[in-house]
């Protein structure tokens, strides 16, 4: 670690840890709606099997994760609890925004009731579009993220200020 | 039987007794609980509030509205064709079930009836959406008791079943496929003997469920007289579809009130169970996917020629009146009381979700009961959080 925050890191361990972490990412799944049902068809299924990723779906708490999967409508009332949790994790942490009502309010873009993108209160790595996305897409997702995770430069994500959300 | 507020009074009233003796006692303060508004085990983001004394739930309250979409204050700034595809995702795991029930309401009110054709179309897609539902709760029930292994055997097996569903309508989940008037498209080709393998398949699939959770020991002890819900009770909560059944009530709106749905001309049968504990409400409802394939196969086998569509202004204006259609929806009663001004939207839409009633007995359930029995009695209870906030 000390290495990491002098900024001295080499490249080739850079890769090496790179590599590692994005093979060993623990989901954390906040199923909210129809969505959840295909998330959990790509984590629970044994047709699309998530495990040969790389992503272990089920940890105990937030604390344990790595990334969190938003999948469903998120509603004005539900918004707090997804910031809490979220804060909860450690770093590093990566947000996976699953269908369309996570992204932006989707069918209900004009109710009163729905947050009308998850952005607006947690930062996004990556959007899964789709009303609800096929378990295939969101694997393509996960493997987007896993990419994001291997050209990380470790030094640029560790050494910055601590993240100010939805300020 | 008291009032609700009486009970929850007095269920306040030993809240506080019940507090103030293991204070005495134990010296140590009775627990509150809270499960949700994210948990694995609540099938969305319900949030129940429990005062614990020991083991023993003494009062349960259930916080919804974590899922609240405004669905009926949408639907009166959308023309009826996009209500369609809005309703789909009340219930979300039979989505096409939720369709048919508002579209009979606007045939009614446009004095519309679609052909036979369509009307079989209609009945074995909602029978499949039904397949595919209650199969997920199959493999679900055995998760939340602890056993891992029903729910890949269930995800396995309504993969099928959404296939031929996306094979006819193109879409896997939300298929926006009823119209006023008929269906959208015919079905495809060889789609018909493909779905009788499915249904074989799924037939195997409830003898495995059959003999890995019902024929298991230790699921009988913990779901046998576990939430018993004694039939006036469930009346007068508004209980329906399996879990009333499952309490001895033959009641099946299939059967008495088959709107539009071809169901009188399948030889079925309505499955009833008298006991009403959680074990009773998930043996109906394997039964149900059971005989749920017997109607689809009879329906396949007498599917009538002819067009499938009724002839339907292009743009569709609802004339002015009232309606309210109800279908037994695999949850239980859903039904769409639509008042039209004769506009392009409907006026007004009252949407009747059977999870809200099956959900609003939980605090009269849970008293009394233990810890673990918790998830069991909410599992059983079988409710969509879509269906009960809308």
């Amino acid at each position: 670690m000390g290495l990491v925050e002098s900024g001295k890191l080499p490249k080739s361990l850079t890769t090496l840890l790179n590599t590692s972490r994005k093979y060993s990412l623990w989901v954390y799944q906040w199923g909210l709606a129809c969505c959840a049902i295909e998330m959990g068809a790509a984590f629970g299924s044994p047709r699309y099997d998530v495990m040969r990723l790389g992503v272990i779906p089920l940890p105990a708490s937030p604390r344990q994760a790595d990334f969190v999967c938003v999948s469903g409508t998120v509603t004005d009332k539900m918004a707090p609890a997804i910031r809490r949790l979220y804060e909860q994790m450690p770093e590093p942490k990566y947000v996976i925004s699953m269908g369309s009502c996570a992204n932006c309010g989707g069918p209900y873009w004009d109710s009163y009731s729905v947050t009308k993108g998850i952005d607006q209160i947690i930062p996004v790595d990556v959007y899964v579009p789709g009303c609800p996305p096929r378990p295939e897409a969101l694997l393509e997702g996960i493997v987007l993220l896993q990419e994001i995770i291997q050209h990380e430069d470790m030094q640029e994500k560790w050494n910055k200020d601590p993240l100010e959300l939805g300020a | 039987m008291t009032a609700i507020s009486d009970r929850r009074q007095m269920a306040y009233v030993a809240a506080q007794a019940a507090d103030a003796r293991v204070n005495v006692e134990l010296e140590a303060e009775g627990m509150t609980l809270n499960i949700g508004p994210q948990h694995p085990a609540t099938h969305g983001t319900l949030r129940i509030v429990a005062r614990l004394d020991g083991e023993q739930v003494i009062e349960a309250e259930p916080i919804m509205g974590y899922m609240h979409r405004g669905y009926e204050k949408l639907t009166e700034v959308r023309t009826y064709p996009q209500v369609t595809t809005l309703v789909n995702r009340i219930d979300w795991l039979g989505s096409f079930c939720n369709e048919v029930p508002f579209i009979l309401a606007a045939e009614q009110l446009m004095e519309i009836e679609a052909p036979p054709r369509a009307q079989h179309i209609r009945t074995i897609l909602f029978e499949l959406g039904r397949i595919a539902h209650v199969s997920l709760f199959l493999g679900d029930l055995g998760v939340q008791l602890g056993a891992v292994t029903p729910v890949f055997y269930a995800f396995r097996d309504r993969e099928h079943v959404l296939n031929q569903i996306e094979a006819a309508t193109g879409g896997r989940f939300h298929p926006n496929f009823d119209r006023i008037g008929g269906v959208k498209d015919d079905l495809p080709a060889g789609w018909i003997a493909e779905t009788r393998q499915v249904l074989q398949k799924l037939r195997e699939f409830c003898d495995l469920i059959d003999g890995l959770l019902f024929g298991n020991e230790i699921f009988e002890a913990r779901t046998r007289g576990i939430g018993v819900i004694p039939a006036d009770v469930g009346l007068s909560y508004g209980l329906s579809g399996a879990n009333i059944r499952a309490s001895g009530v033959d009641w099946d709106l299939r059967r008495d009130a088959p709107n539009g749905l071809v169901y009188d001309k399948v030889d079925w049968k309505v499955w009833t169970h008298p006991d009403g504990d959680a074990y009773a409400r998930s043996w109906v409802r394997l039964q149900e996917v059971r005989e749920s394939c017997d109607i689809v196969e009879q329906l396949l086998d007498t599917m009538p020629p002819g067009p499938i569509m009724a002839k339907v202004p292009r743009i569709i204006k609802v004339p002015e009146g009232e309606a309210y259609v109800a279908t037994e929806n695999p949850l239980g009663e859903m039904g769409y009381y639509i008042v039209s001004k004769g506009g392009l939207e409907p006026f007004r839409v009252k949407i009747r979700s059977a999870s809200f009633n099956n959900m609003s007995i939980t605090p009269w359930l849970l008293q009394g009961a233990y810890v673990p029995d918790v998830i069991t009695i909410l599992a059983s209870l079988y409710f969509i959080l879509g269906d009960i906030d809308r």
